[in-house]
């Protein structure tokens, strides 16, 4: 059913194209020479004036406008480079700097160590000697007690041991022998105390 | 009227017959929209002049027409054919301009008419002619003698050469000129379908017609490129004598 519609549309409107051609004058109104002067004409005016105004005002206005625009971009880089240059140079002084203050507190650091470490050093040596002095003088001491504490010893003994005598016999004896036979012991007994 | 096809490329005039020395050169619908397409490519250019750094969307336009020729002219014919670009800049924008007009619907197509094209082709065949003769003397003439050809051959290519340089103005003019009329034709063909068909057979056909009309705008675009382009190569050789 639509089939046959659609062909009769068809038919039907080839029809009606043909008659509607056939009914005006056929062939390619571009070939016909009535108004080609006229077209001439026209197109050489509309053309030449298109062309004179383009490359007198306008091309030469847009070309401007794209090279300022080229050497505007251009000195923008430039200057940004500069710039970015002079930031790089900066951040290096800045590097620098830091570096040397770093340097410059190490060094102080161990001067001032070096200094402390010296000042305690000379104390303790100073400090040192004077306590071997006075060892040294106390051990003298020492060997001087030593000494004098041996004959004290002796006498006290002596004196004793006569004293001791006396009483136990009832009489004096020889000073003399007696504190022979106490320096003899006094003597082992310090040999035995002492080691040697 | 819209039953024929070829019924859109009628001339006409508009207004009253205007003649000097007899020489009918009257006011028609050809001429109007050779005005109306200069007039636009001055207004939009014009509006393109703008002064400032940071273009807007017409200026941006007309810079990068700018550069889009200027890039065209350099790859083509190199830095000789410099003085040359505001011709082929206004060629270029003249020819886009009337095949971009004549896609408006009832408008008129002026690069649908051979006489136009023609006249357009003749003056830059003779005057790349001219520069021709002017760069290189009579030395142009090596053109036709291409380098590296056996002597046997040389008659037969020079003719070819010389039938192939005197062809260039009418393949120019009818490449343009048959692209146009074919495609306006064959858009009015299917239009005439649609309105005949009516509502139940008329989709396809106004299917194809849509698609017809973008495809045209291409083809009005790559016309005009293509004109252009053959403008520089035919300008190459007359500057820089490659033979």
């Amino acid at each position: 059913m639509l089939k046959k519609i659609i062909f009769q549309f068809l038919a039907l409107s080839l029809i009606f194209t043909y008659s509607a051609q056939s009914a005006e004058s056929g062939g390619m109104p571009q070939l016909n020479p009535e108004f080609w002067i006229s077209q001439i004409f026209w197109l050489v005016l509309t053309f030449g004036l298109l062309f004179i105004i383009l490359s007198k005002f306008i091309l030469p206005k847009i070309s401007n406008n794209l090279e300022t625009r080229k050497s505007q971009i251009l000195e923008n880089i430039e200057t940004a480079d500069k710039q970015r240059e002079e930031t790089e140079k900066k951040v290096k002084e800045f590097d620098k700097i830091i570096h040397d203050t770093k340097v410059e507190a190490k060094n102080f650091f161990n001067s001032e160590r070096q200094k402390v470490l010296d000042d305690i050093n000379n104390k303790r040596l100073s400090l040192e000697k004077d306590i071997e002095k006075e060892i040294i003088k106390a051990e003298e001491e020492i060997d001087q007690l030593k000494k004098t504490s041996q004959e004290k010893i002796t006498k006290i003994a002596i004196e004793t041991s006569s004293d001791l005598v006396k009483q136990l016999i009832g009489e004096d004896i020889n000073k003399s022998s007696l504190s022979a036979i106490v320096e003899d012991l006094s003597k082992k007994e310090m040999e035995k105390h002492n080691g040697i | 009227m819209a039953a024929n096809p070829m019924y859109q490329f009628n001339v006409y005039r508009i207004g009253p017959e205007i003649k000097i020395n007899n020489i009918d050169i009257s006011f028609t619908n050809a001429s109007l929209f050779m005005v109306i397409s200069s007039l636009a490519i001055l207004i939009i250019f014009n509006l393109g002049t703008k002064r400032s750094i940071i273009p807007n969307k017409i200026q941006l336009l007309a810079e990068l027409s700018y550069s889009f020729i200027s890039k065209m002219i350099s790859d083509t014919a190199g830095s000789k054919a410099k003085p040359y670009f505001s011709f082929i800049f206004s060629l270029f924008m003249f020819v886009l301009f009337c095949n971009m007009f004549g896609m408006i619907p009832y408008s008129f197509t002026v690069t649908s008419h051979i006489i136009v094209t023609f006249v357009l082709a003749a003056f830059i065949f003779i005057g790349v002619t001219i520069i021709g003769f002017i760069k290189h003397g009579l030395g142009y003439l090596k053109l036709f003698v291409p380098s590296g050809v056996p002597m046997v051959l040389l008659p037969l290519i020079v003719v070819i050469e010389i039938i192939s340089y005197l062809s260039r103005p009418i393949s120019l003019s009818v490449r343009l000129f048959a692209n146009m009329m074919a495609g306006h034709t064959m858009m009015k063909v299917f239009g005439g379908f649609v309105v005949s068909l009516g509502i139940v057979g008329g989709w396809l056909p106004l299917g194809f017609s849509v698609a017809l009309t973008g495809l045209e705008i291409l083809v009005a675009f790559l016309q005009a490129y293509v004109f252009a382009i053959l403008t520089c190569i035919y300008l190459n050789d007359a500057l820089n004598l490659h033979h």
